[in-house]
């Protein structure tokens, strides 16, 4: 198994079905004391990660256009107040 | 004329004077009286096109003989699709008046069609058979929409209603994923190859896990673009599934067949389209809860099967066994007067046996658990302390199963609690 990646380098989708696996695997696994530790460990610190993400999340909002080349290039875009 | 008003004085009656304004005002209320003269169609030329400062639009429509005189609004000409021009076969809708101050009756026209544009349903439905023929509306097309898109296309007008909408949804349920606008205007002449060309920009983007295709309500007119081929098309082609959301409660869109999924707003749409935050906190609690229940329920297991294997070791012990075995020897002896050397040699081999068991029972069932025993090779004294080892020094590990030679690489350390 490769070395996981620390909780705050996940994106949401990783950390979140991540934390679903561990949980599955604590819960129905019969793995040794510092095994089961550890996922409980890592099981929290992906929970925060998550929520975390879920509070701090901005909208990110970019616009396609034209570039000379006949393709698109994304620019920032702010949406005209009403 | 003299002669007629002596006749209806002869017969008690009052001539009526009118006013014009009385007189218009009730020719106004007889055409408004009128039903069939308040919802109608007239085709026709338009002539005399003005579009004062006020926005208004003043026209006649003639048939080459006769003129009616017509208006439209400046809240409803801005609705338009198109302005119409001098010299167009257009059909007209709207209702017949007075305009009360000049004496004239004419058409207050809400909607203005290109003559012949009746149809278009006509053109619709053959436009449908062919595409469904063709399988651009099969269920077997429909592609599953990701459960956590990152990178979301929409595809609208820049300025329009559909895409505030799209983004308040977004910014409340999932501000999470990235949001790429690909603008285009969504009716007009223009409308058709502009919005198949912004479906078609995205794909060439890095890819989006899910486009929304949005517009909000209008007439079947205003909706036209999304009738045609080629956005039916555009909306088949896209590589990421597309989610129609385009405003509208009855009216049959094309798009909406060939899109993968469709919602009647583009509110809809950007909901279908994302996950809800809040469900997901709500999700993310109950999965918190559960990893705490789940190491709980482990670290008692583990406890459990701590004690059970203290116990059974401390029912091996040589002493526990020792007393057992003298009592039952002392039975035997006392019973078969064994000479003092047999019984001597029995507990010899009693505890030789129970050594045995020990070793085989005890150290196992915790090596079956994942830990080892290690041993230094050069004296097979058991480790249990990190002073015991020096570097290069050369170690037997036993494991459930067997066991095998290390060699210590580093200066050991001492790991502290924690």
């Amino acid at each position: 198994m490769s070395k996981p990646k620390a909780p705050d380098q996940l994106d949401f989708e990783q950390a979140f079905e991540e934390l679903q696996a561990l949980v599955r695997q604590l819960e129905h696994g019969e793995l040794p004391l510092e095994d089961s530790l550890r996922l409980f460990e890592r099981g929290q610190r992906l929970a925060t990660r998550c929520s975390q993400l879920l509070d701090e999340a901005e909208l990110r909002l970019r616009k396609l256009a034209p570039d000379e080349s006949g393709g698109y290039v994304e620019e920032e875009f702010e949406p005209e107040a009403e | 004329m003299l002669r007629r008003v002596s006749q209806l004085a002869m017969l008690g009656l009052q001539d009526r004077i009118w006013t014009p304004g009385e007189l218009n005002r009730h020719v106004r209320q007889l055409l408004e009286g009128d039903y069939r003269l308040q919802d109608l169609w007239v085709a026709g030329e338009i002539a005399n096109l003005s579009q004062p400062a006020s926005g208004h639009l003043y026209f006649s429509l003639t048939d080459g003989s006769a003129n009616l005189r017509c208006v439209i609004w400046r809240s409803e000409a801005e609705g338009l699709p198109r302005l119409p021009r001098d010299g167009e076969a257009v059909e007209v809708h709207g209702h017949l008046s007075v305009y009360e101050a000049g004496g004239q009756y004419q058409l207050y026209a809400d909607r203005i069609r290109l003559a012949g544009e009746g149809e278009l349903f006509q053109e619709f439905m053959r436009l449908k058979q062919k595409l469904e023929g063709e399988g651009l509306f099969d269920p077997e097309r429909k592609r599953g929409l990701p459960r956590w898109p990152k990178r979301l296309g929409v595809v609208t007008s820049p300025t329009g209603a559909a895409l505030r909408d799209v983004l308040n949804v977004l910014s409340r349920r999932y501000p999470l994923v990235e949001v790429v606008l690909s603008p285009t205007p969504v009716q007009g002449e223009a409308a058709p190859a502009a919005i198949a060309q912004a479906l078609a920009a995205l794909d060439q983007q890095p890819a989006c896990d899910v486009v929304l295709l949005v517009r909000g309500g209008g007439s079947m007119e205003d909706l036209w673009a999304f009738n045609t081929e080629q956005v039916v098309r555009a909306v088949a082609a896209s590589r990421a599934p597309v989610i129609s959301g385009i405003g509208h409660e009855t009216d049959v869109i094309l798009a909406d067949f060939a899109a993968d999924r469709r919602t009647p707003t583009p509110s809809a749409a950007a909901e279908l389209g994302t996950p809800d935050r809040q469900d997901l906190a709500v999700e993310i609690g109950q999965l918190t809860r559960g990893l705490r229940r789940a190491w709980q329920g482990r670290r008692q297991a583990l406890h459990q099967g701590l004690r059970e294997t203290w116990t059974a070791l401390a029912a091996q012990a040589p002493q526990a066994r020792l007393a057992g075995s003298r009592q039952r020897l002392d039975e035997l002896a006392g019973r078969t007067a064994l000479s003092l050397r047999h019984r001597l040699s029995l507990r010899r081999a009693a505890v030789e046996a129970m050594s045995q068991t020990l070793h085989a029972i005890g150290p196992l069932q915790v090596l079956g658990r994942g830990y080892a025993l290690v041993r230094l090779s050069a004296d097979e004294a058991l480790v249990r302390s990190v002073g015991q080892v020096s570097p290069g020094a050369g170690l037997q590990v036993q494991v459930s199963d067997g066991s095998f030679s290390a060699q210590a690489t580093t200066a050991p350390t001492e790991t502290s609690e924690g």
